[in-house]
């Protein structure tokens, strides 16, 4: 009860005395913990070699300069590789993630009790894995190679896509639903003409946004076989090749700007 | 001829939206329906249609009682009723034409309505109408781009689109400046006389309602409490729809558009006659 009566006068105050000092002592509580926490996970650090990190960082530094840009002539194909994994990867997951999508949003499945925890249930399922880990159980299932790295950042996108998809439709305008309906249409001319028109454009942010996002994750699938540019790296990592790494990470940058410049222009012209 | 029977409507949190309304809307009429906010207008005529299930009762057109229809036989019943709503409910990322047009949906495949390939009768259907209504240079645009006024109109003619024999009315003035809000009672109130179109029209503004339409039912906390002509509307019948308020004010402003409001509702007949 903020409101007090001192002195005759009404007072306002944002929260009673009582709260105020439980949430001090609330963050008082937090602090000491992080302290406790803090001892705990640095009990088995060795000190030394965190003191001769910084010399260790300067030698690995030194011996990484100049990069080798003549290395770049066998990069280009892991690369080309890399951005098709990621492609055709974010492809495969929006196909199979627009279905579920609209099987988890609350307004259009066709079944709250059953259908819908299926549905959110793969979202999870698919999110919770890194595209890496997709990446090591398939290298063992199908081989090492691109078909790999493709499915891995497919499964991945599936999670990603349908869950950001189906907040937007759920956050449709149901009046425009509402009056399609009203003129006799079916359920499917209902989602054609009142829900994918209010969704579209969220939807291509979306699916820009991943292709960026695999764009970046494609470029390490190599380490565990799965294709792409990270091959490469874990070769050169494996002989310490320091100045072939830096090149590597010239090139992965690179990449990476330039799709991240396509996917906000994208994305700007769509909104 | 629309013939409501004993219509209850009671939502999953218990409150009552309508008990037991029964009232009968012969062909050709316009009715207002008005009341307070809550009172039942707009789960009224959802009914009608079943947007929303009515909990019992019947609402029959012709010889077939709606609320027993089956899902197909009810999309098959919605193309005969045609629906204007309030802020317009157009799909704002569609062009006019889309709009327009997606008053056809009940009637073609849906394939045909996917690739947007609608029989050409239903397209030159939608540019005469786009044409009635006023708006014969704007069928390429984006329902967003377009004025209140003008939205409305496109929602008129997405509603006609469909051949409807009755037609719904949601408070089709609730955002619309007082000229513009005239216009389009204007409009609806020409095209129901010209296609001889009975209306259930929902409407706050009460002198709105007695300008332009034949008939005025009152709902009050989900009761029909005053169903009669415009003329009959008097303070104890508004006492009777919106509880204890001084009317006198409202009266007199009504009662100084009297000769207008009288030419208003003659004039369409006199037009109607020329026709």
């Amino acid at each position: 009860m903020p409101v007090a009566t001192i002195d005759g006068a009404p007072v306002w105050r944002h929260r009673t005395s009582r709260q105020s000092l439980l949430i001090w002592f609330g963050w008082l509580c937090l602090v000491a913990l992080f302290v406790f926490c803090w001892q705990v996970m640095t009990r088995d650090t060795i000190w030394a070699f965190v003191e001769d990190a910084p010399r260790q960082a300067a030698d690995i530094g030194s011996r990484m300069f100049p990069p080798r840009w003549s290395y770049i002539e066998r990069l280009l194909l892991p690369l080309w590789d890399t951005l098709n994994i990621a492609t055709l990867g974010t492809v495969l997951g929006i196909i199979i993630a627009v279905p579920i999508a609209f099987l988890a949003a609350r307004n259009t499945t066709p079944s709250t009790l059953i259908v819908r925890p299926i549905a959110l249930f793969i979202i999870v399922a698919s999110r919770s894995i890194n595209s890496l880990i997709w990446a090591l159980l398939l290298v063992s299932i199908i081989g090492p190679g691109v078909l790999a790295g493709v499915i891995a950042i497919g499964l991945r996108s599936i999670g990603f896509v349908a869950k950001l998809l189906y907040e937007a439709i759920e956050e449709i305008d149901e009046k425009q639903v509402e009056a399609v309906r009203s003129t006799g249409a079916s359920g499917a001319q209902v989602i054609d003409y009142a829900i994918v028109p209010q969704v579209l454009p969220a939807f291509f942010g979306i699916a820009v946004f991943r292709w960026d996002i695999n764009i970046r994750e494609s470029t390490i699938l190599g380490l565990v076989g799965a294709g792409g540019i990270g091959l490469q790296l874990q070769a050169s990592l494996n002989v310490l090749a320091w100045p072939q790494v830096t090149m590597i990470f010239v090139v992965i940058l690179a990449t990476v700007v330039i799709s991240e410049w396509v996917s906000a222009k994208v994305r700007h012209a769509i909104i | 001829m629309l013939t409501i029977e004993g219509l209850t409507k009671t939502y999953k949190t218990g409150d009552k939206a309508l008990k037991n309304v029964s009232v009968s809307v012969p062909s050709g009429q316009v009715v207002g329906l008005i009341g307070p906010s809550g009172a039942g207008k707009s789960t009224l005529i959802r009914c009608i249609n079943r947007l929303v299930e009515p909990t019992s009762g019947a609402v029959k057109m012709g010889d077939s009682d709606i609320t027993r229809l089956s899902r197909s036989e009810l999309r098959r019943a919605r193309r005969r009723i045609g629906m204007i709503f309030q802020e317009y409910a157009l799909v704002e990322r569609l062009t006019v034409m889309e709009n327009v047009l997606s008053g056809r949906l009940g009637y073609v495949p849906f394939w045909r309505s996917f690739t947007r390939r609608f029989p050409q009768e239903s397209v030159d259907k939608a540019f005469a109408l786009l044409e009635r209504v006023g708006l014969g240079d704007h069928a390429d645009k984006r329902a967003d781009a377009l004025s209140g006024g003008q939205r409305q109109r496109v929602g008129i003619a997405r509603a006609l689109e469909q051949d409807p024999e009755l037609l719904l009315v949601d408070e089709p003035t609730a955002s619309l400046d007082p000229k513009t809000s005239r216009q389009i009672m204007r409009l609806i109130l020409e095209i129901c006389r010209e296609r001889g179109l009975p209306a259930i029209i929902n409407i706050h503004d009460v002198v709105l309602a007695q300008d332009f339409t034949q008939r005025i039912l009152g709902l009050r906390a989900g009761e029909l409490v005053f169903d009669g002509a415009p003329d009959a509307l008097d303070e104890a019948a508004l006492t009777r729809i919106y509880g204890e308020e001084d009317w006198t004010a409202m009266r007199r402003r009504s009662g100084d558009e009297e000769p207008e409001h009288h030419s208003e509702r003659e004039m369409v007949e006199r037009l109607e006659g020329l026709a």
